[in-house]
C-alpha cells in the first residue's frame, strides 16, 4: 500500500515536470501550430475524395507546377485519383518530353506518354534556384510527409499569408509574411487567391477551396498507398483480434490445471 | 541421447542427427520452465520474433534498394510506390525497428526488476547487453540508408563524436566515413554492415539462449528451482502463452504499420539528404534519445564534468559526453556486481524496487529531454537526470543493495504458488 502511494507520487511528479517543460517550449516556439482539418483521407477508414484530388491536380498544374516539380510521380499514377486511361493519355500528351538519344545519337522532342514522370519546371536545380531568388522551390512529391502536421500544415501555409506583417516584423525584399511558416518570412509569394483557377467541374474556386483541394492532391501524391493500406489494415487487425482471442482461449484451456 | 519415436522417419533422422530431441529439449516438452512466469517473460520470445521479422523484411528490401547517394532516396520511394506491397514491407521494417527497441527495453527492465542478471545468470545478462549494443549499431546504420536529411545529419553528428577521442579520433572518423565527409563510401559501408550485423545478432542470441537454457529462466519470485514441483514443460504451457503474446503484440505492431506508419519517424527524413542545408533540430530516433540527452548534458559548466575532468584538465566536455554515453550502457555489464544483494526479485526488496522505479522514470525523462532542443530548463533537467542515472548505477544500487534487509523469501516456487492458492481459496 505504502509502495503504491510512493509509486504514484513519483509518477505524478514526473508527469508534472514533463507538462511544465513542454508548456514553456510551446511559448518559445516560432510559427503557429496549424489547426486540424477534417480530411477525407484521415481516420481508420479514410479515402481520398476523388473530385477534390482531381481539382487539386488542376490547381497544381495551373499554379504550382510552374515552379514546383513532382519528380516521383508519373502521369500513369493519376489513375489513383480516378482519372481514366484516356484522360491520362490526354494529360500526358500536353507536355513535350525530351527523349533520346535515338539511333542517330540525337536527342528529340516527343509528346508525353502515361509512363513519363511529371515534367519538371526547370532543367536542373541550379536553373530552378537562379529563377527563384537563389533557392530552388522544393519538390512537392512528398511534401505532406516531409513536414510536421503534414496536410494540415500545407493547408495552413497556403491560407496563412498576411498582407500586413504584425508590428515590429520587418519583411525583407522578396519575402512574404506567413503565420505558419517557420520564421514567418517565406520567399514564395501567395500562390493562391480567390478565383485563381476556374474549376472545370463548376466548384466555386475560393482560396480555401483551392488550398483544400490541392492539399488533398498532394496528400495522395505523398501516400498513394493510403487507401490500400488502411483497408488492408482493418482486415489484418480484425484477423489478429480473432486470432488473439482464440489463442487466449487455448492458453486458458492448456493452463487450467495450473491455476 | 537419441530418442525413440513411433514414426520410422523421425527415428531414422534422430539416429543420424538428434535434431528432434534437440528442438524438443530447447522449446518443447523436454525443456522444463518455472511454473510461475508472468507476462513480462513474454518479451524474450517477442524480441526473437521481431528479429525474424526484421531479417525477412530487410532481405526483401535489400533486393530493391540501391546503396548510392544519387539513387538511395529514390530507390526507397520506388519501393514505396512501384514495388508490389513494397510500402508494406518497408513500413514493417521501419516500424519493426521501433518495436524491437520497445520489446527489448521492456525485456531489459524486466531483468532489472526481477534481478535476472544475478548469479548464475551474469553472462546471460552480459550477452544481452552486447546484443543491445549490436542492435543500436544496426539501427543507427539502417536509419542512414534512406539518405534523407535526418539520415545524413544524424550520421554526421554521431560519427563526428569519435573525433573527441584523443590522438586517434580523427583517423577513426575518416575510417568510418571512408573519406573526409559522410558520402557515398559511408553509405556503402553502412549498408554492408547493416546487412551483416543482424546475423551477428542471431549468433549472439543463440549464445544468449544457450546460457539461458543452462540455468533456466529466472522467475518473478527470484528463488532457485528446487525440484520437479517448481517446473512445467515449455511445451505446451509456454509455447501457447508465447503465441498468445505474439498475436497480441502483432496487433500493436500492425496498428502502427497500417494506420500510423510514420509515427516514430521524423518528417525531415522525407527530404533528400542535402549536405548544404542543416535541419533546425537534428534528433536521433526515439530509442536513442536517452543516450543523446546524456551526451548533451556534458557542457563545460556541468558539475559532474568538472569533477571527473578535474576542472576541465583531463578531457574536453565533448569527450566526457561521448564517454558517458557509452558508459551509460557499458556499466550495465557490471550490474551483477554493482548489485550486492543475494535476493533477486524486487518483490522482497522494497527499497530496491523504489530505486528501480525512480531509475525507470529517470530514463523516461532522459528520453524526453533528448528530443528537446538543448536550451533553458531542458539543459538543467537533462543534467540532473544524467547525474541521477549514474548515481543510481554507481552509488545507490551498490550501497542500498548491501544495506537493505530483504523481506523473507519463500522456500520455493511451488510453496509460494500453493500458499497463494490457499489464500485465494480462503477469500
Amino acid at each position: 500500500m505504502k509502495m503504491n502511494i510512493l509509486k504514484s507520487t513519483i509518477a505524478a511528479l514526473a508527469i508534472a515536470t514533463v507538462a511544465l517543460t513542454s508548456a514553456s517550449v510551446q511559448a518559445a516556439g516560432g510559427a503557429s501550430k496549424p489547426s486540424k482539418q477534417n480530411w477525407s483521407f484521415s481516420g481508420l477508414f479514410g479515402t481520398f475524395d476523388r473530385a477534390a484530388a482531381q481539382r487539386g491536380f488542376q490547381v497544381y498544374q495551373e499554379v504550382c507546377a510552374s515552379c514546383h516539380g513532382m519528380s516521383l510521380l508519373s502521369y500513369r499514377n493519376l489513375s489513383g485519383i480516378g482519372f481514366s486511361k484516356d484522360e491520362i493519355k490526354a494529360i500526358a500528351a500536353t507536355v513535350e518530353i525530351t527523349d533520346g538519344p535515338n539511333d542517330e545519337g540525337d536527342m528529340f522532342e516527343r509528346p508525353g506518354i502515361p509512363a513519363d514522370k511529371f515534367l519538371a519546371p526547370f532543367p536542373n536545380d541550379k536553373a530552378a534556384a537562379a529563377s527563384n531568388g537563389g533557392k530552388a522551390p522544393p519538390d512537392l512529391s512528398l511534401m505532406t510527409k516531409a513536414r510536421y502536421n503534414g496536410s494540415d500544415y500545407v493547408y495552413a501555409l497556403l491560407t496563412g499569408y498576411k498582407e500586413d506583417a504584425p508590428d515590429g516584423v520587418e519583411v525583407p525584399e522578396g519575402g512574404n509574411y506567413n503565420t505558419y511558416f517557420p520564421g514567418h518570412i517565406i520567399a514564395m509569394a501567395p500562390p493562391l487567391s480567390d478565383e485563381s483557377v476556374e474549376y472545370t467541374d463548376g466548384t466555386k474556386a475560393t482560396l480555401a477551396q483551392q488550398a483544400s483541394d490541392v492539399t488533398t492532391f498532394l496528400s495522395w501524391a505523398a501516400e498513394p498507398e493510403l487507401e490500400e493500406r488502411k483497408s488492408m489494415g482493418i482486415k489484418v487487425l480484425l484477423f489478429l483480434l480473432v486470432l488473439t482471442g482464440m489463442l487466449y482461449a487455448v492458453k486458458r484451456q492448456v493452463w487450467r490445471d495450473q491455476h | 541421447m537419441s530418442r525413440q519415436f513411433k514414426n520410422p522417419i523421425l527415428n531414422w533422422v534422430e539416429y543420424r542427427l538428434p535434431i528432434i530431441s534437440f528442438i524438443d529439449d530447447s522449446v518443447g516438452s523436454g525443456y522444463p520452465t518455472p511454473k510461475n512466469l508472468n507476462y513480462w517473460w513474454n518479451f524474450g520470445s517477442l524480441a526473437g520474433i521481431v528479429l525474424v521479422i526484421m531479417l525477412v523484411s530487410g532481405i526483401v528490401l535489400a533486393m530493391h534498394y540501391t546503396a548510392n547517394v544519387d539513387y538511395a532516396f529514390n530507390s526507397i520511394e520506388r519501393i514505396m510506390r512501384d514495388v508490389n506491397y513494397g510500402w508494406l514491407i518497408r513500413y514493417i521494417h521501419m516500424n519493426g525497428g521501433s518495436m524491437f527497441f520497445i520489446v527489448v527495453y521492456i525485456h531489459l527492465f524486466r531483468g532489472m526488476y526481477y534481478g535476472s542478471y544475478k548469479a548464475p545468470r551474469e553472462l546471460l545478462w552480459m550477452i544481452g547487453v552486447i546484443i543491445l549494443l549490436a542492435m543500436m549499431a544496426t539501427a543507427f546504420m539502417g536509419y542512414v540508408l534512406p539518405w534523407g536529411q535526418m539520415s545524413f545529419w544524424g550520421a554526421t553528428v554521431i560519427t563526428n563524436l569519435f573525433s573527441a577521442i584523443p590522438i586517434v579520433g580523427d583517423s577513426i572518423v575518416t575510417l568510418l566515413w571512408g573519406g573526409f565527409s559522410v558520402d557515398n563510401p559511408t553509405l556503402n559501408r553502412f549498408f554492408a554492415l547493416h546487412y551483416l550485423l543482424p546475423f551477428v545478432i542471431v549468433g549472439l542470441v543463440i549464445i544468449h539462449l544457450w546460457a539461458l537454457h543452462e540455468h533456466k529462466s529466472n522467475n518473478p519470485l527470484g528463488v532457485d528451482i528446487k525440484g520437479e514441483q517448481d517446473l512445467i514443460p515449455f511445451h505446451p504451457y509456454y509455447t501457447i502463452k508465447d503465441l498468445y503474446g505474439i498475436s497480441a503484440f502483432l496487433m500493436f505492431f500492425m496498428f502502427f504499420v497500417f494506420f500510423a506508419p510514420n509515427f516514430f519517424g521524423e518528417p525531415d527524413n522525407y527530404i533528400p539528404a542535402d549536405p548544404m542545408v542543416t535541419p533546425p533540430h537534428i534528433v536521433p530516433e526515439w530509442y536513442f534519445l536517452p543516450y543523446y540527452a546524456i551526451l548533451r548534458a556534458f557542457t563545460g559548466d556541468f558539475i559532474v564534468y568538472q569533477v571527473i575532468s578535474l576542472g576541465g584538465l583531463l578531457m574536453s566536455a565533448k569527450l566526457a559526453g561521448v564517454l558517458a554515453m557509452f558508459a551509460s550502457i557499458l556499466l550495465l555489464l557490471f550490474l551483477p556486481w554493482l548489485d550486492g544483494s543475494k535476493v533477486r526479485s524486487s518483490k522482497f526488496r522494497p527499497y530496491y524496487a523504489m530505486a528501480f522505479w525512480v531509475f525507470f522514470i529517470d530514463s523516461l525523462v532522459l528520453g524526453y529531454i533528448g528530443g528537446k532542443p538543448a536550451e533553458g530548463a531542458f539543459i538543467v533537467i537533462g543534467q540532473i537526470a544524467t547525474a541521477y542515472y549514474f548515481a543510481h548505477l554507481l552509488v545507490i544500487i551498490p550501497i542500498l543493495s548491501r544495506l537493505e534487509r530483504p523481506k523473507p523469501i519463500p522456500e520455493s516456487i511451488s510453496a509460494a504458488v500453493t500458499a497463494a492458492h490457499a489464500s485465494k481459496a480462503a477469500e
